[in-house]
């Protein structure tokens, strides 16, 4: 390489296609490679030619990795490195594949014939790798056209199918603790009645918040995002979610219930969507929203507002808090970017103090499950493991304030409420033994 | 290797050529209607520009995502029959992409560039290099990025709040155009179905 130290003006150039990363720059190669190919000093276009051909790798892979949406591996060479020394790019080149087979410059033995071959060649490799990065950027280009085989599961995207499955289980399990005996027909149409409510509220959701999704990773491949449904159909999909959903729950099983559901979809869609990007506050109207399905399982029941649904209530309130300031804690660079106003950016202490405080809480509520003869005495009895646990891990989480930590408290999250509602369902109090209750104290 | 080479430029000709005959069939989101392909050259930052659909194809496309914004471009097909409310819509889709994809691509910028600049000053004030001695780049833990991720956020917040406001009222213009022109269309095809029954 002292051929390099020699010559000013390959450096000059070379440095002049290190600015050149923008894809027109693929094409523009061939054309300057042919340019430089014209130079008289054989042994200077030798190393122009292996130079230009690093440079040819590097923005090739620069492209290749800019095409990926992905905010975390840095596409674009960051105005730092940019400053850097040239030399410094070599180890970039070292972790890419290796260069297509070149004869090594032995620059006194190569004759003009050789060279002209290799040459050819590299033209011929340029205007392939050129046209192929093109036809693959092309492919992914996609019809905006509604395939009816792809809705179901497009639908099923929109509407969040599994948070829907997640919230109709708590309904369900709100609808099961009531203390009256089992329905199963008013069962059914309560399920059935919050589910499409959720569905709508949740189609709404992603319809408010596209250009927000496409930034974030965990977010980027809903349908909206990918265009693989229009808005006027997501928003009609919603509409026709709600309307049977909340004249369900009204008509066919009581209105106080229709009423918490078209509530809850307001909820969820008016006041917690926009507010996600206004003030953390977005994430206690968030836990509401989330404490509100079971309360509406009980009513569907019992027809009433009591205690005993606002405990359940209580406990899922207090459960959104760990699960939500956990998975949170790991999102905090994609919260940043889009402008979402959450607690673990702006507030982090507070927020494992949040989450820490309502582990706690939970253990304080099983114990009230009782009194308010919701369950028997076994329950809290029964339920203290888990409490505990979490509360351990809320403790960690509070303590440490790292991936980690808040990771495990989010996939403890995950199993700890099925756990706990099975457990209150188990000690559920017994229509019988109020009976008995009732007719002694008489 | 030579053949290779003429008849992935014979393909590339022959895409141009389809491109300039379909011209008033498709519109990019270079900024106003009716962008001509053989202008795509001169918009070299807009990824729509530079891809064009297939002739007999009737519908819009939408690409992978852009590298700055992260926002997917579609690229509006332009009916042969279309109505002044349909051009609107389009217009006004296409002016939302542009806007759109000003924002997100000048934010994410921002967010990179304020990004290495605080790891730049915090690894200078450890007394590191930006490079270890492996050559990997250095980067900081998510905990000592907060202080940064959460000065981006309040710095941004007014930027956001006016970005959040016209997104809505966009978003909500856009739905009920397509409303409008869907229930204008079927308006129409009834109104021929009337007239065939009546001849």
């Amino acid at each position: 390489m002292s051929a390099a130290r020699r010559c000013g003006p390959p450096r000059a150039l070379t440095g002049l296609f290190v600015w050149h990363l923008p894809k027109p720059a693929v094409r523009q190669m061939p054309c300057k490679f042919m340019h430089c190919c014209g130079v008289v000093n054989k042994r200077w276009i030798t190393f122009q030619h292996l130079n230009f051909l690093k440079r040819m790798y590097v923005t090739q892979y620069n492209k290749d990795l800019s095409q990926q949406a992905k905010p975390k591996s840095d596409p674009v060479a960051p105005p730092f490195l940019e400053k850097k020394h040239l030399g410094q790019e070599k180890t970039v080149i070292r972790e890419i594949r290796p260069v297509s087979p070149l004869h090594p410059p032995s620059s006194e033995t190569l004759n003009r014939n050789e060279f002209k071959a290799v040459n050819s060649a590299a033209v011929v490799e340029d205007l392939a790798t050129a046209v192929g990065a093109e036809s693959k950027e092309e492919k992914q280009w996609k019809e905006m056209k509604l395939q009816l085989d792809d809705l179901p599961g497009i639908l099923a995207r929109l509407s969040k199918i599994k948070l829907t499955a997640l919230v109709v289980s708590t309904a369900s399990a709100g609808f099961a603790m009531a203390p009256v005996p089992f329905d199963l027909t008013c069962f059914l149409l309560t399920s059935i009645g919050t589910g499409l409510a959720s569905c709508a509220a949740n189609s709404i959701n992603q319809f408010f918040e596209v250009p927000f999704d496409s930034n974030m990773n965990r977010t980027k491949n809903r349908p909206l995002v990918r265009g693989q449904i229009s808005p006027l159909l997501a928003v009609s999909f919603a509409a026709s979610c709600a309307v049977p959903g909340i004249a369900l729950l009204t008509l066919g099983v009581n209105p106080l219930t229709g009423a918490l559901g078209a509530f809850n979809i307001f909820l969820y869609t008016c006041c917690y969507t926009p507010m996600k990007r206004m003030s953390i506050i977005n994430t206690w109207v968030g836990a509401v929203v989330g404490a509100i399905p079971p309360i509406m399982g009980w009513t569907a029941a019992t027809g009433s507002l009591d205690a005993g649904a606002l405990l359940l209530g209580g406990i899922l309130y207090s459960w959104q808090f760990p699960h939500f300031n956990a998975l949170s804690w790991g999102l905090r660079e994609d919260y940043s970017r889009g402008g979402y106003c959450m607690m673990s950016v702006t507030h982090p202490a507070m927020c494992r103090r949040v989450a820490l405080r309502h582990c706690l809480a939970l253990i304080g509520l099983s114990t009230v499950a009782p009194i308010l003869d919701v369950t028997t005495w076994n329950f809290p009895l029964i339920s203290l493991p888990i409490n505990l646990y979490i509360s351990y891990l809320g403790f960690r989480f509070y303590r440490d304030a790292d991936r980690s930590s808040s990771r495990k408290l989010f996939f403890c999250s995950l199993w700890h409420l099925p756990m706990l509602l099975l457990l209150m369902l188990t000690c559920k109090k017994s229509l019988l033994e109020k009976e008995d209750k009732s007719e002694l104290f008489s | 290797m030579a053949e290779a080479a003429a008849a992935a430029v014979r393909a590339g000709r022959r895409v141009r050529h389809v491109c300039s005959g379909t011209r008033r069939c498709f519109s990019r989101a270079g900024g106003g209607a009716g962008l001509l392909a053989a202008e795509r050259g001169r918009e070299p930052e807009s990824r729509a520009s530079s891809f064009c659909p297939p002739a007999h194809s009737c519908n819009d496309w939408i690409g992978p995502p852009d590298s700055q914004s992260n926002l997917r471009p579609i690229v509006f097909h332009i009916p042969k029959n279309e109505s002044p409310l349909g051009r609107r819509l389009r217009e006004f889709r296409q002016e939302t992409q542009v806007w759109n994809q000003q924002f997100w691509a000048s934010q994410n910028v921002s967010f990179r560039k304020g990004k290495e600049e605080f790891i730049y000053s915090r690894l200078k004030a450890k007394g590191l290099e930006m490079k270890g001695e492996t050559g990997q780049k250095v980067t900081l833990s998510a905990e000592e990025m907060a202080d940064f991720y959460k000065d981006f956020l309040s710095k941004n917040f007014k930027k956001h709040m006016c970005y959040n406001r016209e997104w809505y009222k966009r978003n909500f213009t856009i739905t009920f155009l397509m409303g409008q022109v869907a229930f204008e269309r079927a308006w129409r095809r009834l109104g021929w179905k009337k007239t065939k029954v009546g001849n």
